[in-house]
């Protein structure tokens, strides 16, 4: 191991400090990707919330809305590209939606496909990677988050619930939500929350996000917050409308409207400011780091061990 | 099935109209049920205070009423039914711990309770179905509800076919009270398995729960979605039934509740308070208070004049008219109980006879042919038997002929070579010269 490293000053100002803006410069100009899956059940809104966390119409809603319409018979894997811009900043945006997931009478191994989608993105960027001729920047079609969509029955979790989100939390960071919270009054929230967090501690079900070495007390700190407000309890919509005169995201009923955006109604801005004002970096980082690594050293030494003679993907 | 239900209450009604007056003339016993004749009274019968008495001894005998209850978990339905009959028939439940055992099926519990309001006693029953749905693999989720369903059915056939039928006990299920999750989109696949199992068994009527997820188009859309499915699947939900000779108001009424269905609702055991002060049964949000038993919130209270108000009476004769009817044909005739249809048809005593006759007359034509054609098959026999005996004899005879011929030919054959041959000694000649005159 390397000798304790001393920090130097120098003597004068030199400008390395300025590598900052060049890194910025050089990511501005490529851009970042981020992608996203969105699991849960059929009608729990989950088209609705990614269209009101990124305020601009991404996704459509893929329920069943004629009678003639047959059911889906499995999971569907549907990808959808975007790119947003923001102040000059450009994110490339994949988000894969899962029609069909839980729609059925019977739903053993409905949650197949998405893993499988999942380590098959693995797999694709990892081929890319041992190529000897690879691109300089690789397409990276990781998923970076898995938002999970419970159904706010106030009880518990369901045995399949339990079941996907565990498999799910081997292959990619989740993201667990409450969805259509405005069915539950503030203390049943509270209630379902304590109690989904039991479950999941119970069933050992690691969830973003990780405490690891490099975090300072600042961002442990923030993590540990996140922790306590996991599941996130959301409300989406991609209507407005009129509350104190001015326009916001919300749903109005004849006894009352909902703030999407106020804190106290539920806590949308939480997520959105944990998946993209303050965690969106970590999560690209933890994918890559701990996620794919572990895929890759999974695939590697199976690789050696196997019955194939010539080296990997020479 | 409604039809023709409304139809024959129709058919019964008329002639519970009729009224004979003491003084007026009447016309006699006239031709069958078919013309009823109205009559006027001229005086003060009394008879207008039956209402009364079967309203006495009802309130006396008490009533009974069975509902079920079936839906995911955590939609709301034990909250529904505390609210419904305003008592808290189901305790609060304890979720289980992480640890604890989950069950495997469906299990079916029931509670009962005897309340009393004004005097009128009703005991309840509530079918609850903790499970349904709530499994990965929900195949056959439907199977322990219909068997439930099935077995009351079967045990008030058993009481019925008692020979002491003093005491009978009607738990059959009356009306089953089924939870849509509100999505928003249309019905899902296990609902429609389920309704499709069990339409033609128990009066169904659909409820979306937590209505208070959605906004009133959203709830206006998933209304017409879901009756849209019902509608594409054949699947028949209870409608109050109309008569014609009720008022308007009666009608309005009926009307009003038949084109909220499926009632969207809100449960609440809890009393709130509202901004304005008053004490309420809802539900308490930071944007707002959702109220109960306010019409424009949701329609918790069409649902209760549905169940409770107003057509009770009518979904318990309705499962015992036809529900239960349905049900018992189909299980006596697969028991292989024969029908015997005539019993329908009017008996006329003189077409009966002639029919008779006639029916006699051709089943002894019938014997005679059959007589007939007997004997002529015996006589065939006979002559063939005999045809036959009588060949063999002639072949005997033309056998033992022929042996003969034969026979005579050998002699002669003899004899001519005895003559032409040799001289024979004097006695040979001799009796050759006999023979010779004997041939002669």
């Amino acid at each position: 191991m390397a000798a304790v490293t001393e920090e130097i000053r120098a003597a004068s100002y030199v400008g390395f400090d300025s590598i900052t803006q060049q890194i910025e410069h050089k990511l501005l100009k490529r851009g970042f990707q981020f992608n996203v899956i969105v699991v849960g059940q059929t009608g729990l809104g989950k088209s609705t919330l990614i269209n009101t966390i990124f305020a601009s119409h991404l996704i459509d809603s893929k329920g069943r809305l004629e009678a003639e319409e047959p059911v889906r018979q499995t999971t569907d894997i549907q990808a959808v590209s975007h790119v947003i811009v923001e102040n000059g900043v450009k994110l490339r945006l994949n988000i894969v939606d899962t029609p069909g997931y839980g729609d059925q009478v019977n739903n053993d191994n409905c949650w197949d496909p998405i893993v499988k989608y999942i380590k098959d993105q693995h797999s694709a960027y990892l081929r890319k990677e041992l190529t000897a001729m690879r691109d300089r920047y690789i397409q990276d079609t990781r998923i970076h988050c898995a938002l999970f969509f419970i159904n706010p029955t106030g009880h518990s979790l369901r045995p399949i619930d339990v079941i996907v989100m565990k498999k799910l939390s081997e292959v990619v960071n989740v993201v667990p939500v409450i969805a259509k919270s405005d069915s539950l009054t503030s203390e049943e929230r509270e209630l379902f929350k304590q109690k989904i967090r039991a479950e999941l501690v119970h069933n050992l079900i690691g969830l973003y996000p990780f405490d690891t070495d490099e975090n300072d007390e600042e961002e442990i700190q923030l993590n540990e917050s996140i922790r306590n407000m996991i599941p996130f309890a959301v409300v989406g919509s991609e209507r407005n409308v009129i509350i104190d005169g001015k326009s916001v995201r919300g749903r109005k009923n004849r006894w009352g409207v909902v703030n999407v955006e106020n804190e106290q109604h539920c806590e949308f801005m939480h997520l959105r400011n944990f998946l993209l004002r303050t965690h969106l970096q970590d999560l690209i980082e933890t994918t890559a780091q701990i996620h794919y690594e572990a895929f890759r050293k999974r695939q590697l030494l199976a690789l050696k061990d196997g019955v194939a003679q010539r080296p990997p993907a020479a | 099935m409604t039809d023709s239900y409304a139809s024959s209450r129709n058919g019964d009604l008329s002639p519970s109209q009729n009224g004979h007056a003491a003084s007026s003339p009447s016309l006699g016993p006239n031709a069958g049920v078919s013309s009823v004749i109205r009559k006027k009274l001229m005086g003060y019968v009394g008879f207008a205070n039956l209402p009364n008495q079967v309203h006495r001894k009802s309130v006396r005998k008490g009533f009974q009423f069975t509902a079920m209850v079936v839906g995911e978990s955590g939609l709301g339905k034990s909250t529904l039914i505390n609210t419904l009959f305003n008592t808290t028939l189901y305790a609060p439940k304890e979720p289980l711990p992480p640890t604890a055992e989950r069950p495997k099926t469906v299990a079916i519990e029931s509670i009962d309770a005897d309340i009393e309001e004004n005097g009128v006693r009703l005991h309840l029953t509530v079918v609850d179905t903790p499970g349904f749905g709530d499994f990965v693999n929900n195949d056959d989720s439907w199977r322990p509800i219909v068997e439930n369903i099935e077995s009351r059915f079967d045990s008030y056939l058993e009481q019925e076919n008692r020979v002491n039928r003093q005491k009978v006990v009607d738990n059959r299920v009356h009306a089953c009270l089924y939870f849509i999750q509100p999505t928003g989109h249309s019905l899902k696949q296990i609902d429609i398995e389920f309704m499709r199992r069990l339409h033609t068994k128990v009066n169904l009527i659909p409820v979306i729960a937590k209505a208070d997820t959605l906004t009133d188009e959203e709830i206006a859309d998933f209304k017409n979605r879901i009756l849209a499915d019902i509608a594409h699947h054949h699947i028949h939900i209870f409608q109050a039934p109309t008569y014609d000779n009720e008022d308007e108001e009666t009608i309005a009424e009926a009307e009003e509740i038949a084109s909220k269905i499926p009632f969207a609702v809100v449960g609440s055991d809890k009393v709130v308070a509202t901004p304005d002060g008053r004490e309420v049964r809802g539900r308490s949000y930071p944007w707002g208070i959702i109220e109960v038993d306010n019409e424009e919130h949701c329609d918790f209270v069409k649902l209760r004049q549905m169940l409770v108000r107003t057509y009770m009476e009518e979904l318990r004769e309705y499962t015992n008219d036809v529900l239960y009817e349905n049900w018992r044909t189909e299980k006596l005739l697969s028991m292989g109980v024969a029908q015997d249809s005539s019993v329908f048809k009017e008996i006329n005593p003189a077409e009966r006879m002639q029919e008779d006759r006639v029916l006699h007359e051709a089943k002894l034509a019938k014997m005679e042919a059959e007589m007939k054609m007997v004997f002529q098959q015996k006589v065939q026999e006979k002559e063939a038997k005999l045809k036959q005996s009588e060949e063999e004899l002639y072949a005997r005879h033309k056998e033992m002929k022929d042996a003969l011929d034969k026979q005579r030919s050998d002699l002669e054959e003899k004899k001519r070579k005895i003559e032409s041959g040799r001289p024979l000694t004097p006695e040979k000649s001799n009796t050759s010269k006999k023979n010779r005159f004997l041939r002669a």
